[in-house]
Formats: C-alpha cells, sequence, structure tokens
C-alpha cells in the first residue's frame, strides 16, 4: 500500500536470497514496495501495512522485520531472505516441507511470513518446545489453520529434542 | 492430537486416496510463496486504483468536485455516480429467487454513491493514476461537500416509529416466521420455563489477504478481471453495471487469502471493472486494511429472545424465539442469513411447538452480510445458552439434557422437515466431552471449568434455489488427467478435494491430476464456493465426470485387453485384468488407444441438487435444506476470578462429516475455524459510534494469536451418511457454529453467573462475578467425588 509523495530515486546495493542485487528505487518506498513492486518477489505479502499481521516478515540480516516497516534505504549492505530465497536448486527446505506435509498452508496467505519467522526460531533455537514456537509464531497471525498445522509443522522440521 | 472413529454398521470402503491424509494439490505452491493471489499480478501500463469513501455514516451529498483531483498529473480518472452507466446492484441470486423474494422490494445498492451515503466507508468516487501515490494524493483533493443528517444506529430504535428511514419503504428489510404446534397452549404445561437475551456484535473476517483485483481489456475487447473471489458469477454484476453483454466481462479466479463469506458479495469487482472500462488500461485496486474493515460487510449482530419450556423429566415442550438482526446500510444478503437463522434457531432438539418470529432491519451501520455459518453462529448461542439454562434450572446433569432431546432420525426439526438420516448428536457430544479428559483443578483466582455445544448447520443451498454445478474431466494422452472446474479456492482444499475425487474413481495418483482454470469463460460453470457447497456440489459434478471417463478406459482397456469390463481395475494409472497381473496396459497407451479409435476419454457433467418449494412464508414449514452438518465442540477455560482473565486452555470437537475427503483438511477446517469461534466469544468486536468504527485497525480489532489457541482434539466420525461424493458431508462452516456458545458456557460455569453479551470480555467477567446467583448444575465428570 504505497501512499506517500513520492520522492527521489536512490541506489541500493544489498544481497538478496543469496544474490548481489544492485538499483534504484524511490527512497519512500519501504521493503514491502520494493520486494513486489520493484522486483515482482510476491511471495512477501500485504495484510495491513502497520506491522501488526506479520504476513510480510523477512529476514534482514537473519532477523525477522515487517517489510511494511522497513525503508528500503535501510537495506544498503545487509542480506535479505525471503521465502522465494528458501529453496536450494529448486528443492523446497526442511520447514517448506514440513508445512507442506502437515496441511499447514491453507489459503497460504501468511505461510512465507510464517516460515521465515519459523526459520528464525530453529537457527537460534534448534530444538523448540511447543511453547517456544508458538512464542515465536505469536506475532503472524492465521485466520485459516487455528495453528495447531503450523505449529505441528515446525515441531516436525526441528526434529526430536 | 486426533481421532478418527469408523462406525462399526458402516461397510467401509477400500479408497486408495478418498480418506487419506496428503499433501493439497497447490501445497508445494504455497509454501514456495508463488504468486498464484490476485494481488500478485503486474500488468505493464498498468494504472493504480483508489476509492474516495464516505466519512459520514449517513449524509447528504451536496456536492463532488473533482476538478482539483483530475487536474493532478498522473491521474487518468476520477469517477463519480454519473460515470456509472447503470449505478445500482442487485441484491439477488440471479434467476433463482424469485420464488423466495416474492412480495419483497428488489434492493439494490450503488456502485458509487448518488445524493447520499448511508454507511461510513461507502465509495463516492473511483480513481485511477499512474502510480499509487498519485491516486492517494488524488483522493484527497476530490473535494466532497457532505450535510450530515439524522441516521439510525439499532435495529430496534430504527424500527420505532419516527426513526430516520435508511431507505425508502422503511427499514424492516425482511421477517421470516416459524408457527410450529402450539406455543402457547405448551408453556401453560411445562414445569420449568427459562428466558433469555443473548447479543452479538459486528464481527469482520479479517482474511489475511484483503480485497484486491486486477483487470484489463483483451485482444478481443473482453473486460477481463482478475479477483480475489467466492464467486466467479459476479461478471454477471459487473456485466449489468457497465450494460455490457454477459459475455463481454470475464471473471478469472485466484487462489483466495481466505474469504470465510466475506468475499462473497461484491468487492472490488464493479469499481475496478468501471476504471479499466473507463479508462481503458489495466488498472490493479488493492483496498487497504482499515478499507477492508470499513468497506466489507460484516457479521451481523443479533438480539436473541429465548423462552424455553419442559418437564420436570427434561422433556423439551416449547420454544419461542425473536430474532432481530441489523443488516447495515444495504440489504447484501441479510434475509438469507436471516432465514438460516430461522432455521437452525431451536437446535438440534426435538421441540414439538415453536414459535420464531425473526426480522432484519436497516440501519446505518457497516453493511452486514456473509459470514461463515450464515446466521447459523448466532441462534447456536441462544439454543445452547438455553439448554444450559434450563439444566440449571431443572438440576439436571446438561449433557443428560441434552441427549434426551437432540434429534434423531425420523424426527421433525422446526420447519417440519424430518430427517433421514441419523444426526449421531449423542455421539459427537460424548466423545468431545469425553476428549478433554481428567479435569484439572484451579488454583488461587483462578477457576477451570468446561462446557459444550452441540449444533446444526446446513451445507448446500437453500433447496428452492435448485443449485448445480458443472464440471469437466477429460485424460491427457500422457496418461495424466485433467479437471475443468470453476471452483474459486478459498483456502479450504476445493480444488484438492476435486482432485482426490478423480484420482480416486480414475485410480490415478492424485499428483496426476490437475485442475486447471477457475474462470467464468472457459471452466464450466460451478457456481459460488460458499454455503458450504462446493465439495457437495462440484465434487458431484467431477464425480459423475470421472465416473463417464472411467467408463470409456475401462471398455477400451476391455477390448485391449480382450476382458470383459467388469474384470477390470484401475490401479495406479494402469487398466490391468483382475487376477492376472500380466494382463495389464499403462493410461497413456491406453489413452493414445481410445482416441485414435474415436472413443471420448472426457466428460462434462453436471450435478442438480434435490430441490423443493419454498418453505410456507407464514408458518416456515417446509423443506428448508437438502441436508445438515451435526457436531459438538467442547472447551476448558480457565477464568482469573479477580481480573476477569479469560484462557481458553483445551478444546474437543467432534462431527460427522460423512466422509472425509483428505483427512489433513477435515482437521485443519474444524482447527480453523473453532479458532476463528474463539476470537468471536473472547476478542472480537467492530466498535461503532454512530456508525463510525472505532477499530478500523488489526492493532485495535484483535484475532487470536499462536497464543490464545489451544491444545485441540478433532475426532471425526464417518456414517458416510452426507450428500456430497462418497457419503460426504461438508464441514466448513460447521466448523465455527459451536465455538462461542461452548465457551460461553464453559465461562458462565466458572463464573457462576451466565454471561449472554459478545465478546466475553475481562469486565463483562467482572460484572457477571459481581452479582453472581446463576447455579449451573454441574455436567458428569465435574461431579464431587
Amino acid at each position: 500500500m504505497r501512499g506517500q509523495s513520492p520522492t527521489r530515486p536512490m541506489r541500493l546495493d544489498f544481497t538478496l536470497n543469496n544474490r548481489p542485487y544492485r538499483l534504484e528505487a524511490p527512497d519512500h518506498w519501504t521493503v514491502l514496495d520494493l520486494l513486489r513492486d520493484g522486483l515482482a518477489l510476491t511471495a512477501t505479502k500485504y495484510g495491513c501495512g502497520e506491522g501488526v499481521c506479520g504476513t510480510c516478515t523477512v529476514l534482514l540480516d537473519d532477523e525477522p522485520v515487517r517489510a511494511c516497516l522497513v525503508l528500503a534505504a535501510r537495506l544498503r549492505g545487509r542480506t535479505l531472505l525471503t521465502a522465494e530465497g528458501l529453496e536450494s536448486n529448486g528443492a523446497p527446505d526442511r520447514l517448506q516441507s514440513a508445512f507442506a506435509r502437515a496441511g499447514a498452508a491453507q489459503c497460504g496467505f501468511c505461510t512465507p511470513g510464517m516460515l521465515l519467522s519459523a526459520r528464525a526460531l530453529l537457527a537460534a533455537n534448534p530444538s523448540p518446545t511447543e511453547h517456544d514456537v508458538r512464542e515465536a509464531l505469536a506475532g503472524n497471525l492465521c485466520r485459516c489453520t487455528g495453528y495447531t498445522k503450523i505449529v505441528e509443522a515446525v515441531l516436525a522440521a526441528a526434529g526430536p529434542r | 492430537m486426533r481421532g478418527s472413529v469408523p462406525l462399526p454398521e458402516k461397510e467401509r470402503m477400500a479408497y486408495r486416496v478418498i480418506g487419506g491424509s496428503q499433501p493439497r494439490a497447490d501445497a508445494w505452491e504455497k509454501v514456495r510463496g508463488r504468486p498464484i493471489y490476485a494481488g500478485d499480478l503486474a500488468v505493464a501500463g498498468m494504472l493504480h486504483g483508489k476509492i474516495v469513501r464516505s466519512p459520514y455514516a449517513s449524509a447528504r451529498i451536496v456536492r463532488v468536485d473533482t476538478g482539483e483531483a483530475r487536474a493532478l498529473p498522473g491521474v487518468v480518472a476520477v469517477l463519480t455516480h454519473a460515470d456509472v452507466p447503470q449505478n445500482a446492484l442487485r441484491m439477488e441470486l440471479p434467476g433463482r429467487m424469485a420464488e423466495a423474494t416474492a412480495g419483497a422490494v428488489l434492493a439494490t445498492q450503488p456502485v458509487l454513491a448518488e445524493g447520499r451515503v448511508r454507511f461510513q466507508g461507502e465509495p463516492v468516487a473511483a480513481i485511477a493514476a499512474e502510480t499509487p501515490e498519485i491516486a492517494a494524493e488524488a483522493a484527497e483533493r476530490v473535494r466532497v461537500e457532505y450535510e450530515p443528517l439524522p441516521g439510525v444506529y439499532d435495529p430496534a430504535e430504527a424500527l420505532r416509529p419516527g426513526a430516520p428511514h435508511v431507505h425508502e419503504g422503511g427499514n424492516l428489510l425482511r421477517a421470516w416466521h416459524i408457527r410450529k404446534g402450539d406455543a402457547t397452549e405448551a408453556f401453560a404445561r411445562a414445569d420449568v420455563i427459562v428466558e433469555k437475551t443473548y447479543r452479538t456484535p459486528f464481527v469482520d473476517h479479517v482474511y489475511l489477504e484483503t480485497e484486491t483485483g486486477i483487470g484489463w481489456i483483451d485482444a478481443e475487447g473482453t473486460l477481463v478481471l482478475r479477483v480475489s473471489t467466492q464467486v466467479l458469477e459476479h461478471f454477471r454484476d459487473v456485466a449489468e453495471v457497465l450494460r455490457l453483454p454477459h459475455g463481454r466481462v470475464r471473471l478469472e479466479g485466484a487462489y483466495l487469502g481466505g474469504g470465510f463469506g466475506g468475499k462473497e458479495d461484491v468487492t472490488v469487482e464493479c469499481l475496478l471493472g468501471l476504471l479499466v472500462w473507463k479508462t481503458r488500461r489495466p488498472v490493479q485496486l488493492v483496498f487497504s486494511r482499515e478499507e477492508s474493515f470499513i468497506g466489507h460487510g460484516k457479521r451481523h449482530p443479533y438480539v436473541l429472545r429465548y423462552k424455553s419450556g419442559a418437564t420436570r423429566s427434561g422433556e423439551l415442550l416449547a420454544m419461542e424465539v425473536e430474532l432481530v438482526s441489523d443488516s447495515g446500510a444495504y440489504a447484501a444478503l441479510s434475509p438469507w442469513v436471516l432465514l438460516y437463522s430461522l432455521v437452525t434457531a431451536t437446535g438440534p432438539y426435538r421441540v414439538p411447538h415453536v414459535t420464531v418470529d425473526a426480522f432484519t432491519v436497516y440501519t446505518n451501520n457497516p453493511v452486514a452480510s456473509a459470514y461463515r455459518t450464515f446466521g447459523s453462529i448466532q441462534t447456536c448461542i441462544g439454543y445452547e445458552g438455553q439448554m444450559d439454562a434450563l439444566a440449571a434450572a431443572l438440576s439436571m446433569d446438561p449433557l443428560e439434557l441434552r441427549e434426551r432431546n437432540f434429534l434423531r432420525k425420523g424426527d421433525s426439526i422446526a420447519t417440519g422437515q424430518v430427517l433421514e438420516s441419523e444426526p449421531m448428536l449423542g455421539e459427537t457430544m460424548r466423545r468431545a466431552w469425553q476428549a478433554l479428559g481428567p479435569v484439572r483443578p484451579g488454583g488461587g483466582p483462578v477457576r477451570v471449568a468446561r462446557g459444550l455445544a452441540a449444533s446444526f448447520t446446513p451445507y448446500g443451498r437453500m433447496c428452492w434455489t435448485r443449485d448445480s454445478a458443472s464440471a469437466w474431466v477429460g485424460m491427457e494422452l500422457d496418461g495424466t488427467a485433467v479437471v475443468r472446474c470453476a471452483a474459486p479456492d478459498v483456502g479450504g482444499g476445493q480444488t484438492s478435494s476435486l482432485c482426490s475425487i478423480t484420482a480416486e474413481v480414475l485410480g490415478l495418483p492424485v499428483e496426476q491430476v490437475t485442475a486447471v482454470g477457475r474462470d467464468s469463460h472457459f471452466t464450466p460453470r460451478a457456481g459460488t464456493t460458499t454455503a458450504t457447497r462446493q465439495l457437495f456440489m462440484s465434487g458431484n459434478a467431477v464425480l459423475k465426470a470421472a465416473r463417464e471417463v472411467r467408463r470409456h478406459l475401462v471398455d477400451q482397456a476391455a477390448e485391449m485387453l480382450e476382458a470383459a469390463p467388469e474384470d477390470l481395475e484401475l490401479v495406479e494409472g494402469r487398466a490391468l485384468v483382475r487376477g492376472a497381473p500380466d494382463r495389464a496396459i499403462d493410461f497413456s497407451p491406453l489413452v493414445k488407444a481410445a482416441t485414435a479409435a474415436g472413443r471420448p476419454v472426457q466428460a462434462l457433467d453436471k450435478y442438480d441438487a434435490p430441490s423443493a418449494p419454498t418453505i410456507d412464508p407464514a408458518t416456515g414449514q417446509g423443506k428448508p435444506f437438502n441436508d445438515y452438518t451435526f457436531g459438538t465442540q467442547a472447551v476448558e477455560v480457565e477464568v482469573d476470578g479477580e481480573t476477569g482473565q479469560t484462557r481458553v486452555t483445551k478444546l474437543a470437537a467432534c462431527y460427522d462429516v460423512g466422509q472425509a475427503i483428505n483427512r489433513q483438511s477435515a482437521e485443519g477446517q474444524i482447527e480453523g475455524g473453532a479458532v476463528q469461534g474463539l476470537g468471536h466469544a473472547l476478542l472480537e468486536e467492530v466498535v461503532l459510534e454512530d456508525g463510525v468504527s472505532k477499530n478500523p485497525h488489526l492493532l485495535d480489532y484483535k484475532i487470536p494469536t499462536t497464543l490464545d489457541a489451544p491444545e485441540i482434539i478433532t475426532i471425526l466420525l464417518e456414517s458416510g451418511q452426507g450428500l456430497g461424493p462418497f457419503g460426504a458431508k461438508g464441514i466448513g462452516e460447521p466448523a465455527m457454529t459451536p465455538t462461542p456458545a461452548a465457551v460461553m458456557n464453559a465461562v458462565s460455569r466458572a463464573a457462576r453467573a451466565p454471561l449472554t453479551q459478545f465478546p466475553i470480555t475481562a469486565e463483562r467477567v467482572l460484572a457477571a462475578l459481581k452479582n453472581a446467583s446463576f447455579n449451573p448444575s454441574p455436567p458428569s465428570g465435574e461431579r464431587a467425588g
């Protein structure tokens, strides 16, 4: 939901999904604008534009952030990971596989953000408890699943404690 | 945690695909974040739409000055009502509702307000500009002069003489009635009578994907709209509004980021179509979250007045119910939502004497329309609140009271319709209750209590709509199958179910069935993904078509393998002679041979739901729906006696789903419906002040998070008695119906005071605790000792 007044283009160098990028973008754009409108990387969704729903969660230097709240200018020299960057050589990663197998994606709209929040959790805590998973995903809203199968999927991807 | 209970009396078929748990056909696309939603597509030269909306709930539009907005560089169009060829959206299901609407005025809603606005957020002007920024700025430069008018914000007030009229002809939009037996006489005989009033608020769907679409004009001059919608048939509405032949408008269905009924009415379609048609440019229109909150139909607030009478031994004698729903500023689907409430008003119980009067009323509040359960969730609060209140009055176990009165096969519901199959309500109740496990004690100020609610919810449309769905199934030369069926997938797994059905019938691995093209032009019309009807309707259409294709494949294989057709099996993409494993042929050469022989390897088929005349308008007697889904949810809650905070710690749900098509999908529907229901129970309310929303943001309108969602235990009964494919029933909406009522009953028991107003906030619990006098009888399992 871009709505602010347009300003000047700016130059950006950063790493996105393990590839170096150099491009120009208007300096009022958020990371969400840049991904969706600038780069046609649409896995990252608009859900509220206020940092509440978590559908636009991406990893900036491995930390989950809301793409709708972060200005694209802040990407300079940093590393961004979106859901498009999760698979390697066309194969889904273990979280993606676990989500698919568990039936954790119903409408699928929250799924990319969920996957990235879950990835950050497992990086920090490879053997989380169910409560750890629920805490880590509390900022990612889902209206379809009741969260049961999402939590199951993350625990399955984490493997046995 | 989950369980599955095949009934002993059911002879279970050895299905290969049906009833298994496998990733849905779209699961791998979704976990990869592939662009499958309406907002993910951009088109070269695309403009950006923006809607100017009324800040007032009731006002006269004195003038609209678009000059300044038009003058802004980059603005391509600023449209008002004068630019809409036919500025009236008609509130009816095309061609199907004539009998039911007899005597009622056909309601309409303008695409862009003309002369006056009737609710906050009503569209007044539509803008298309080169960038979203310019469109937003232009929206601010449209000068609309309003003269606020007196409005009406409460249905009771709206029905009083002298209340401001929202529309010409008065504020009563529609009334429905049931008269069965003689309730007055029966109450005179009753040993115990309880009377209570229950209140529910406006609730928002809060799908994560807001209303979204993109449109363009294709090489043939057809207006194409790719929209997040549950109803591809809205191409007709767009065509009517633009005064185009219906065939000039095409709706291309995308996967939805949730619908829940909120994308059943027209949302972006007409505004988007208008902008594309007038600018002759591609246009994208995305509602912001705030626009979504104020712009689309909500769940109706209800005031439900219940009077129930029973004998000393707990036999229900009579119910008298008055339902008043707030339709908001336009009719939308309010009369039909109210009809579902009418039919379900007395719950899944045998009640010989029934009076129901149901009214839906215009106000200047937000438009209310379809939302998952379609009027059944409110009445469940009423009838299940009454059962616990009656049990208390009779000092009887509430489970026993329910058991004694549950509908059984051969009993009639309040409309007189006789149930043709066993609802298994007692079984769903006992299993859900037992699944909660041993009772835990509370501690300190925390009180632990349990409650439950049984429910019944229709699946499929009203019988007199003569519903139908079409589908095409065909083989490709590589031996795989394709399904064409214009059934939007809202995230419930509708598409995947159609693939599973086809795979089962044709003996293919499910990965070798592809469903293509949810599209109003190029795929057979399947009807709406609403009313829990797609598995029932499109599922049956696909089943019929797939069976025909199977017949052709078997005939071809019988010829080639020199066997009788009845000796052939189709397994894993091969036709083989039973008991002779060396006599087999793969589908690919089989299909090629059939094609060469001129034998069809495809079929277009249509399923027509059984129909019945409309219910009697004076007495409500008749057969409103073909079938119902029955089930019970039980919850355990912790209520903090000092703060009033409520936490649901465990939820168990048991339904007869007839036959699960994909087990994990069926469970997912129940888990998701229950947690959505918990939001209704404890958190959610659109807060209005004279029709103006005070919380149109997710910061202020809270929905359940992972931390609010409890452990959920799902138990599926599979009676095989449904009208869907393989005996399936629908579960999408029924999954949500009993949740708020179950929570209400549990919290009331914890607080020892009846909670009757939703949402059940901490403040309401504290207020109830202050005048606790209610002494609910303990259900079995909670008794001392």
